[in-house]
């Protein structure tokens, strides 16, 4: 794998994550982590998606007119769901119970059209799919660690593995309620986002304006 | 023979012909540029056919394993309330050989006949105004609004004996409609099991409807009081056992005190004059 490659599925992972840099996607991580095995499943999902539609959109980026760029890039991923949903039906029955219409909502993942027209519509289609792989495994390792806290914290299990056993089934640990709640995956995001910042000061965001201390003399004392 | 032979390369160079008509238009509008109208129009036109040939290949193709799937679940579920369904159990074989399945008439609690069973689709017919009744807001304590005048019931049958009685059954929790089934034994009055396959409820609370620990606490439980009302109900804060009239309660779902409020109501419904007290009381009578 040359240099190029590497970096363009490599660095979606930390340097460039969809979710923790770039903040997109957010709203699926919400929904779906509450367990390891949808999460899975989601990541899976959305990386294949991803990848193909980048790919199919830069096969024909030197065709698609601006006037409806947008709506071209549309059809070529919500084709592309509803074929992975279908999938699914029929080969996952289970797992795409539990996602329900999550697997639908990835027509309207961010993630997906933002590398179609920030990568794909400039490059050529082996890269793109590249790049989808990568962003999506970007997603994937955020959804995975999210997953791996709400499960264990919030049911006492993991992939429906007990691990830590419940008092109602005569073990010690009392399961957090909230963290199979939609909002604790905000803050464990929030966490994660703070964690990687620390790592990589590179990625904290500048201010945008200056808070400007006041100067002295003009409060009114006396 | 040789006509024959005429024919198909005629229609072959007719076939060839129109394919180079279609590569000198096709190259002609790829060379256009990308902002003409024309180009804009031909190239909508094109990715709506490769999309819409794609996705409809897709679920055409996929359509009988993804019923089969459905048909398999749904097996599953009865066989689970009826607790035949154990690790590796067959479950096509198992449903078959031990299951039978009816549909009943809920105002009379008579059998009908004149329906294909395998054909019926229960959900479908609640939602079909040909084959449902609205149900009047004041009775309509499982907030469900409407049903089929028809359901389907399952007869689990050991030889010539019946065994027990499964009985589909829904209603409104918190966030969802949760359809499931309960099992009763043959005296159509102690519960066996109950079974909310599909719910939308909260995960770990509400959700844990499923949990096997809690649905072992309604077998034995009975629904109907001597006086013949629905008695069965969920309670807070633990059962008693000691009290006499602990055989009609279940212990609540902690911290999902909606949920398990629907999962009362929805008993109380279906297994009221509404529901299926008028069927279970001819079961009970013929014996």
């Amino acid at each position: 794998m040359d240099k190029e490659t590497k970096k363009v599925l490599f660095e979606p992972l930390v340097d460039n994550n969809p979710i923790t840099l770039q903040v997109l996607g957010v709203c699926s991580a919400l929904a779906v982590t509450s367990q390891m095995s949808t999460s899975l499943i989601m990541a899976l999902a959305l990386t294949s998606v991803t990848a193909c539609s980048s790919a199919a959109i830069s096969a024909v980026r030197e065709h698609i007119p601006s006037s409806i760029r947008i709506i071209v890039q549309m059809i070529i991923i919500a084709s592309l769901v509803i074929v992975v949903d279908q999938l699914l039906k029929a080969f996952a029955f289970d797992v795409s119970k539990k996602l329900s219409v999550f697997v639908g909502l990835i027509i309207t993942n961010c993630i997906v059209m933002g590398r179609a027209e920030a990568y794909a519509m400039k490059n050529p289609p082996l890269q793109s799919f590249v790049d989808g792989i990568g962003n999506g495994l970007g997603y994937s390792l955020i959804l995975v660690i999210v997953a791996l806290f709400r499960e264990t914290l919030g049911s006492g299990k993991l992939l429906g593995f007990d691990v830590l056993p419940l008092v109602k089934n005569g073990g010690w640990y009392v399961p957090n309620g909230m963290m199979l709640l939609p909002p604790s995956a905000f803050f464990i995001i929030g966490l994660i986002i703070w964690g990687f910042r620390t790592w990589k000061p590179k990625q904290v965001e500048h201010n945008e304006f200056k808070i400007m201390s006041i100067a002295h003399g003009e409060g009114g004392h006396h | 023979m040789l006509n024959a032979e005429k024919k198909t390369s005629k229609y072959n160079e007719q076939l060839c012909k129109y394919y180079e008509q279609f590569r000198v238009y096709a190259d002609r509008i790829l060379a256009l540029s990308n902002d003409s109208l024309e180009k804009t129009v031909n190239v909508a036109l094109a990715l709506c056919l490769v999309c819409a040939v794609l996705v409809s290949i897709a679920t055409v193709a996929l359509r009988p394993l993804q019923g089969y799937n459905k048909a398999l679940d749904m097996k599953k579920n009865i066989l689970d309330v009826a607790g035949l369904l154990e690790e590796g159990t067959d479950i096509d074989k198992a449903f078959a050989e031990r299951i039978e399945s009816k549909i009943v008439d809920l105002k009379t609690g008579d059998y009908v006949d004149n329906i294909n069973v395998d054909e019926y689709d229960q959900r479908k017919a609640a939602k079909d105004p040909t084959q449902n009744e609205l149900i009047p807001v004041e009775k309509d304590i499982a907030s469900i609004r409407q049903k089929a005048k028809y359901t389907k019931v399952f007869l689990v049958k050991n030889g010539d004996q019946l065994q027990s009685i499964i009985l589909p059954i829904n209603g409104y929790g918190l966030w969802s409609t949760m359809y499931g089934f309960l099992a009763l034994e043959a005296d159509a009055q102690t519960v066996q099991s109950i079974n909310l396959y599909d719910q939308g409820e909260t995960p770990g609370l509400g959700g844990e409807v499923v949990n096997p620990n809690w649905r072992a606490l309604w077998k034995g439980k009975k629904v109907y009081s001597d006086k013949g009302e629905v008695a069965l109900t969920l309670v807070k804060g633990g059962v008693d056992s000691s009290r006499p009239d602990s055989v009609y309660k279940v212990d609540g779902l902690a911290g999902a005190t909606l949920t398990s409020r629907g999962v009362s109501n929805l008993i109380q419904y279906w297994m009221g004059t509404e529901g299926f007290a008028t069927y279970l009381n001819k079961i009970r009578k013929n014996g």
